[in-house]
């Protein structure tokens, strides 16, 4: 395969960490960001001219469920760590080669690797074995590993290992079958329910092993008020913790279920309205470090059914980065933070050299209209299922292009 | 609250203004006069029931289908014995002999039955929300029996047609006592929600296990202690332990869930001298309620919200085929 040709971009507003955008160019070769600001194009340059529009790093996107390309590039997402909860177990080094594969050369899926055999929560995986067959972090995948033992060793072992363990943070003891949140609204809706301080207690308990072991440990969603000052509180004693969220917890409270509305069946369930303010608090002030997608688009076998009998789950590439753009709007965090959360933090976490508009980083880029607006639309999704819960919502922010690795690849 | 058009009676608006639904899928939410509309017109039904000739045909022509997703016995028959009084074509669909077994999605069942032209569809499924789900899909209306731990809107209705009956029709400053199983029950919902709408005062009293978060958001008022909840009541309602549904222990033996929630008749005594009592069956005697309480004549309502049931069913499956039937002011 011929080297792609250099890529200039001009007449962008240059989205740089921490400072607010800047007019500029850049210059791309050899897959990687050359020169940021004042680039000047090479004679072979393929010159494109950005008219004005944010160019902002790749989405990193933390924790999906499915590889969906159309998805993703309509997203803006140059980077998908996949969740080990594959049709193929991705516990062993074969399944997790084969998914590191499955995206390139446009898209780069880093698989997570399963922390026990079929993900049961009992054995130990080959982590080392999968980490060199390209396994970028540690994950235990929908669920949390109920066995306090198995946790610990599981911590400790990773952190030989220098793996991040990204893990679902709610107590199986405590949630059993349920599919809401205990209050008003489960109540009279008649749903299985479990009291919020089910994210709480498997926080506490993780992060004590955490810090016992000197693991890092990246909690995939935290979404209530308690388990956000666990985390903050665990920052400031210097444990190696991170935190997440999905769009749908900042979003949307309790509420959304009130039809039975099946897209709003999530895992973790949704929250208070008290709990997503705690969680706007948390991405302003520092506590969460990654908006991800939780990108799991399920077909009508799995949502067309009782809200308790419906798989959890949401299509959220596609409205991501707008969602995400709403929260710089309402003035809850600003432009170069919310690249932070969507590109430069999953990328150190997952350890790869991208997610910055930065010279020597991978040139994975898109140039975005940050106030296009549009209409969600779970009938036209570019994902192989439509399951938003943000159905005819109006939202603002579309990519224009998307480059990965100095290539573009949308338009 | 009133209606801006009540009719000549003063009571409800005229026509399908009365009751406006296409559907019966809940009491949450409905209006005061919507719930009197339905009680009201289940009267003639109970009369008509006590006579020998027990035959109206105003639903002639019309199939009515008794699809039940979870096994039902009383109310079942209750509907059947409903429709057929009312010279509807009724047929049972039952999960245990249909295609559900064999994988088919409850929305394909709902096509297919909404494919054979039925002018209405009673629906008993185990999950909440199903019966709003095949509501949403299907042309005809769709009544619930009972969906899952939601709603079971026509036995809160009977059940207040059977206080009405014993205790005359004002609501406002009853106070009405429902103990047991809350969080597992459909039927305390409903309840709650019908009797909260006419006015009454509503006590739920259970063990904290079985108590639903929040539950005073329903504007009711939480008991553990049923000693306690029972001081001034008026209606005494029990409800089953709904083992069945119960996951994880939730009472440590029925003999000391008995010891500290069964209506025994020294129990009784702390209520109203001539409170009612009521459930919604089938009975665990001796462990929610002691037999002597049970058949405790003069008192105990229970066969009679079995009788108030089928004149409700009447009523609902008569008011929601108007429309299709073209009734003045209802077309």
């Amino acid at each position: 395969m011929s080297a792609p040709r250099p890529l200039t971009i001009t007449g962008g507003q240059l989205v740089l960490p921490g400072k607010s955008p800047v007019p500029g160019s850049l210059r791309c070769e050899g897959g990687l960001i050359r020169a940021v600001g004042g680039a000047i194009a090479g004679p072979d340059d393929l010159v494109i001219d950005a008219k004005g529009a944010l160019v902002v790093p790749g989405l990193v996107d933390l924790g999906v469920f499915a590889i969906d390309k159309p998805a993703f590039q309509f997203g803006g997402i140059t980077r998908a760590a996949l969740m080990p909860d594959q049709g193929v177990v991705l516990d062993k080094p074969s399944s997790v080669r084969f998914a590191a594969q499955s995206g390139k050369p446009d898209l780069w899926v880093h698989p997570l690797a399963a922390a026990t055999r079929d993900l049961a929560g009992s054995e130990i995986a080959e982590l080392a074995l999968m980490r060199d067959a390209g396994a970028k972090a540690v994950a235990t995948g929908r669920r949390w590993i109920g066995d306090s033992g198995t946790m610990h060793r599981l911590l400790s072992y990773a952190a030989m290992l220098g793996l991040v363990v990204i893990t679902h943070a709610e107590d199986a003891g405590l949630t059993g079958g349920a599919v809401a949140t205990a209050g008003e609204m489960a109540t009279r809706l008649g749903l299985p329910s479990a009291p919020a301080e089910a994210e709480a207690l498997a926080i506490a308990r993780d992060l004590a092993l955490a810090e016992l072991t000197g693991a890092r440990i990246h909690f995939r969603q935290v979404t209530t008020a308690k388990g956000l000052a666990l985390v903050r509180a665990a920052k400031a004693r210097g444990i190696k913790v991170t935190a997440g969220v999905t769009p749908a917890h900042f979003m949307l409270s309790d509420t959304a279920i009130g039809d039975f509305r099946t897209f709003t069946r999530l895992s973790p369930p949704l929250r208070s309205e008290a709990d997503r303010q705690a969680v706007l608090a948390a991405l302003s002030d520092g506590t969460i470090d990654v908006i991800s997608s939780g990108h799991d688009p399920r077909g009508p076998e799995d949502k067309r059914l009782p809200f308790a009998d419906a798989e959890p789950g949401m299509a959220g590439a596609e409205t991501l980065l707008p969602l995400t753009l709403g929260l710089v709007r309402d003035g809850v965090i600003d432009l170069p933070r919310a690249f932070e959360l969507l590109a430069a933090n999953p990328a150190a976490l997952l350890g790869v050299k991208a997610g910055r508009i930065e010279e020597g980083l991978e040139a994975d880029m898109a140039l975005i209209d940050p106030a296009k607006p549009w209409v969600v639309d779970s009938d036209m999704m570019a994902a192989t299922a439509g399951n938003t819960p943000f159905d005819k919502q109006g939202v603002e922010g579309r990519v224009l292009a998307l480059f990965k690795g100095g290539v573009l690849i949308a338009d | 609250m009133t209606s801006p058009n009540l009719d000549a009676a003063g009571r409800y608006p005229a026509g399908s203004a009365a009751f406006p639904h296409r559907s019966l899928t809940g009491l949450a939410g409905l209006a005061p006069w919507e719930i009197l509309f339905l009680l009201d017109e289940a009267e003639q039904w109970v009369e008509l029931n006590r006579q020998p000739h027990k035959r109206n045909d105003r639903l002639a022509g019309l199939t009515i289908i008794n699809a039940f997703f979870e096994n039902s016995t009383r109310t079942l028959l209750s509907f059947e014995i409903a429709g057929k009084r009312l010279g509807a074509d009724v047929v049972n669909m039952h999960a245990a002999q249909s295609s559900v077994k064999k994988g088919e999605t409850l929305i394909d069942t709902a096509m297919t039955l909404n494919a054979m032209h039925a002018d209405a569809i009673v629906i008993r499924h185990q999950s909440s929300g199903a019966v709003q789900l095949i509501a949403d899909k299907v042309d005809c209306p769709v009544l619930n029996a009972g969906d899952g731990q939601h709603e079971h809107p026509t036995q809160g209705l009977l059940d207040a047609l059977t206080i009405r009956h014993a205790k005359g029709a004002e609501f406002a400053g009853m106070r009405v006592t429902i103990c047991g199983d809350i969080l597992h029950s459909r039927v305390a919902r409903s309840n709650i929600h019908c009797l909260t709408t006419l006015g009454a005062e509503v006590r739920v009293c259970a063990p904290p296990a079985l108590m639903p978060a929040d539950i005073e958001a329903l504007k009711v008022h939480p008991f553990h202690d049923f000693d306690a909840a029972l001081v001034g009541s008026d209606v005494v309602m029990m409800l089953r332990l709904q083992q069945e549904r119960m996951s994880g222990q939730f009472i440590p033996s029925p003999r000391e869930y008995r010891h500290l929630y069964g209506l025994t008749l020294d129990r009784l005594a702390k209520a109203k001298g001539d409170a009612l009592v009521m459930h919604p069956g089938p009975m665990n005697r001796g462990v929610e309620i002691d037999s002597n309480v049970a058949d405790l004549a003069g008192r105990s309502a229970i066969t009679t919200q079995v009788e108030m049931g089928v004149a409700i069913r009447m009523a609902c499956l008569d008011v929601l085929t108007r429309r299709t039937r073209g009734l003045e002011g209802w077309a």
